[in-house]
């Protein structure tokens, strides 16, 4: 009889085994995966965003037709579904510096463009950025720079926010520069920042102290009217 | 940077603006734009059918033909539009590349028309995309291959003043370029066979006396069988030593399979002739004869289908490994079952699990034999299982194993995976070097555009008036080196320079600065650079004891020493080997680099960056100056009049 016990038990495991090497060569499987349709194709692949129409980017824009026009195409060619996620452009972005790590600043400038804060930049918030920058006053320059640097748009700018920004700033640059970047020299540059724009000492810089001291000091407003012509 | 994201340079650009609040230094002069004129739609006429793209796309790319002024030659005047005498299908291809930045290569076309319009165009083939890539290359090897098959018929034209030796290993290796070689060849193979032929014979037992046992004929004919034996060792021998002889490389010669296989083939005789009288040994001697019958595969040399089999196996391993490995382990598996299933029976034969190995064997491959076959019914299920799955266990492999025979019977697949991997490497060395390409094409201008900048700070005397008939010759020149949006994009991050008050180096450079770490502190600067401030570069040091020199020795620039030698020559051996990895050709072959500035490789390479060390005024370029790849030699000339 014991035999027979090792019969079955030989028996069993034969069994284990065959239906194991089935498995492998794949005539199984269908049994044990009944239970999962494939339904991850269902999910739709491309949200897609038209712009407005071009006379009303016109109004609310600076830039003439043509310049439109020619925007338009570079931005279509670059995302053809019409709206830029943060990690295309971040990639673009990167893209113009090859050295160093441009993703913390993309972010930062994503925010700074992405008005509605929806997560995706469309055509119209891309244009009117650029108007602004490109075709707007000083002060609406300095504005959206404050915008930028105000990263909790809380109408402040406190020393992690201009430090994070300055950071971010340093990465670009990359491990290859002369001088080296020591670990210290963005936040000097913060503190140097903070001794200039800073008047009342309060720790943070507000909207009003900003434009106050950006408009006295000759370096920034002569390197605002730099990219007038980049169109 | 990508040619497709150049539509985001005006973007990136006015980011920039961000920048500038925080910045302590002034920006840099924006490049402007000499001839601004609105993007336009150009014509572009091949062989009569139209295309049309918008200038700025053609210009995306100015190392080719299309992205460069080297169009202008094909331009009609009176239809205002560019003709090109080519291939309108495969300047689709071209056009699109423009377009989207990927290069495709079409099935339907042939792949030397392609290659031609490709280096018409001044497209390196490299750049195709990675989903026609693997076309491209197996295309471009059968055609490699097929041109190499036609010129090897066309080789076997006598060659004049070969040696005799080198004579006669080509007729060794290929029978038919002369009549001896003929000769030769059948003569061996003919023996071979009767070798063969009397090996089987020997033990065929021929007819005898009738009050004898049947004796094999290798007995009864002794002497006959001896001489036979011997005339085909004597034959193998001779041409065993005249293929040593004849071989370039005696030791490869013989390491390799066949020189081994004739070795083992004519051993036996002499091994029998030395110890034919010594008993103890004539088992093993028997055992020698074994080995005669390896003269079989001499046949190889003169069979290519032969070869290939070996061949197949050789590099079926793996496959022939797995079958090996799957039929053991089900050997094991159903010889075990099969022991304790007929453990009971009586008479079982199944005497033990070893024994049970023969069973399941035979039964496995379906042979069959029936000298063991079970008795009981768990035997008999078991048994039929064994079989059934033997039948997949050995089914599967083969296919691999056939279908691998017919591959390499139509091409010789490994020394082609060796070529195609240094091939490869070589590709992404160079897809990785264009890459590299941008930032380096930045530290290149950046020094123009400096040096065009140190020409006009500058206020001595001499470089004045030296400086107005050079700085316009420079600015001619630099006005034909960089596009614009290279130009715009350099100012880019030059402002990022200026904001954070640091600058981009070359890596090497960087190693090269950090190791020396600590040599010398950083010498003042010029006074109309004082208000930077912050930088004291702790961690790199300047090796502005080189650089003190220069400006002594500023008034002999023609007779300069390369001071900064073992740099500059690893600079130089850095150069010969970039280039190395590209083509000689034309300044075209790079995708966006700019080859004609570090082309002339010649010593005086080595004294022009010392040259512009030599400046005084802007010292945040001079280390910064034996850092770069050296300039042409329109740049020669200006840096030596302006560094009197």
């Amino acid at each position: 009889m014991g035999i027979q016990d090792m019969e079955l038990l030989a028996i069993g495991v034969v069994v284990i085994l065959f239906m194991a090497v089935l498995k492998q060569f794949g005539i199984l499987e269908p049994i044990s995966s009944f239970e999962d349709s494939s339904d991850s194709d269902l999910e739709l692949s491309t949200v897609r965003h038209q712009p407005e129409g071009l006379d009303q980017l016109q109004a609310q824009t600076k830039f003439t037709r043509k310049e439109l026009q020619s925007l338009y195409r570079g931005f279509k060619n670059e995302c053809p579904s019409g709206l830029v996620d943060e990690e295309t452009f971040k990639s673009i972005y990167s893209q113009f510096f090859p050295q160093g790590d441009a993703s913390t600043y993309a972010h930062f400038l994503f925010n700074a463009f992405d008005l509605d804060r929806n997560g995706s930049i469309r055509f119209e918030d891309f244009v009117i950025g650029l108007s602004v920058l490109l075709r707007g006053s000083v002060t609406e320059k300095l504005n959206w720079a404050f915008n930028l640097y105000d990263i909790n748009k809380d109408g402040y700018i406190t020393k992690e926010e201009m430090l994070a920004i300055m950071k971010s700033i340093y990465d670009m640059m990359g491990r290859y520069t002369y001088p080296c970047v020591r670990d210290e020299a963005p936040s000097e540059h913060v503190d140097k920042f903070f001794q200039k724009m800073d008047r009342n000492r309060d720790g943070v810089v507000t909207i009003e102290e900003f434009i106050e001291t950006c408009q006295k000091d000759e370096n920034i407003m002569n390197s605002m009217q730099l990219f007038e012509n980049v169109i | 940077m990508a040619a497709g994201v150049a539509a985001w340079l005006p973007f990136a650009r006015a980011a920039a603006i961000g920048w500038m609040p925080v910045a302590n230094l002034p920006m840099p002069v924006a490049p402007t734009e000499k001839n601004k004129r609105q993007d336009e739609v150009i014509i572009l006429n091949v062989s009569g059918r139209r295309f049309q793209t918008w200038r700025n796309t053609l210009d995306r790319y100015p190392d080719t033909l299309l992205g460069s002024s080297e169009k202008e030659f094909f331009y009609n005047e009176e239809t205002k539009e560019y003709f090109f005498d080519r291939d309108p299908d495969v300047f689709r291809s071209v056009l699109n590349f423009y377009r989207t930045g990927k290069l495709h290569y079409p099935r339907y076309e042939c792949i030397s028309s392609y290659d031609e319009e490709l280096a018409f165009f001044g497209i390196v083939p490299e750049i195709i995309g990675d989903c026609c890539y693997e076309e491209y290359k197996d295309r471009k090897r059968e055609n490699a291959e097929r041109l190499m098959d036609d010129q090897e018929d066309n080789k076997d034209a006598k060659l004049p003043n070969m040696t005799f030796r080198e004579t006669m290993w080509r007729a060794f290796e290929n029978p038919h370029t002369s009549t001896m070689a003929l000769v030769f060849y059948y003569v061996t193979g003919f023996f071979i066979a009767v070798s063969v032929i009397t090996n089987v014979v020997e033990t065929v037992p021929c007819g005898s006396a009738p009050n004898q046992k049947e004796v094999p004929c290798g007995e009864r004919y002794t002497v006959a069988f001896f001489c036979m034996d011997t005339a085909c060792v004597m034959i193998f021998t001779v041409e065993y030593l005249m293929r040593l002889f004849a071989a370039p490389n005696r030791y490869r010669f013989m390491r390799s399979v066949m020189s081994i296989i004739d070795v083992v083939a004519i051993l036996p005789y002499y091994i029998g002739l030395v110890m034919t009288d010594n008993e103890d040994v004539s088992g093993a001697f028997v055992t020698l004869r074994v080995f005669r019958v390896f003269r079989i595969f001499k046949f190889s040399r003169h069979s290519q289908g032969l070869r290939i089999l070996g061949y197949t196996l050789k590099s079926c391993a793996s496959e022939l490994g797995f079958l090996l490995f799957s039929l053991t382990m089900a050997i094991i598996i159903f010889a075990t079952v099969m022991f304790y299933a007929e453990k009971g029976s009586s008479s079982s034969k199944f005497t033990s699990i070893p024994a049970s190995f023969w069973y399941t064997i035979v039964t496995m491959t379906t042979l069959g034999y029936g000298d063991m076959v079970p008795k009981t019914i768990a035997g008999k299920i078991f048994g039929s299982i064994c079989s059934l799955s033997g039948v997949l266990v050995i089914a599967l492999p083969v296919p691999v194993i056939v279908s691998n025979f017919s591959r390499i019977y139509h091409q010789n697949q490994r020394a082609d995976k060796r070529r195609a991997q240094k091939v490869q490497k070589a590709r992404l060395a160079r897809i990785r070097l264009s890459k590299a390409g941008s930032s380096s094409a930045f530290l290149h201008s950046k020094r123009n555009g400096l040096f065009n900048e140190a020409l006009e700070l500058t206020q001595l005397p001499y470089k004045m008036s030296l400086s107005e008939q050079s700085s316009t010759k420079e600015e001619q020149h630099l006005g034909k080196s960089s596009s614009l949006l290279e130009s715009q994009h350099h100012h880019l991050l030059h402002c990022l320079e200026k904001t954070t008050n640091h600058e981009f180096v070359d890596e090497q450079y960087y190693q090269q600065s950090y190791l020396e770490g600590g040599l010398q502190n950083y010498p003042p600067r010029s006074p109309s650079l004082s208000s930077q401030d912050g930088v004291t570069g702790t961690c790199c040091s300047r090796r502005s004891k080189k650089h003190n020199t220069p400006l002594r020795n500023a008034s002999a620039p023609a007779h300069m020493q390369p001071l900064t030698h073992p740099q500059t020559h690893h600079h130089g051996l850095q150069e010969l080997s970039t280039i190395h990895i590209q083509p000689l050709s034309t300044s075209r072959s790079s995708l966006n680099m700019r080859i004609d500035e570090p082309a002339p490789l010649n010593c005086q390479s080595s004294q022009i960056t010392t040259a512009i060390i030599s400046i005084p005024t802007p010292p945040v370029t001079t280390p910064e100056g034996d850092a770069h790849l050296p300039t042409g030699p329109s740049h020669q000339n200006v840096v030596k009049v302006s560094a009197l």
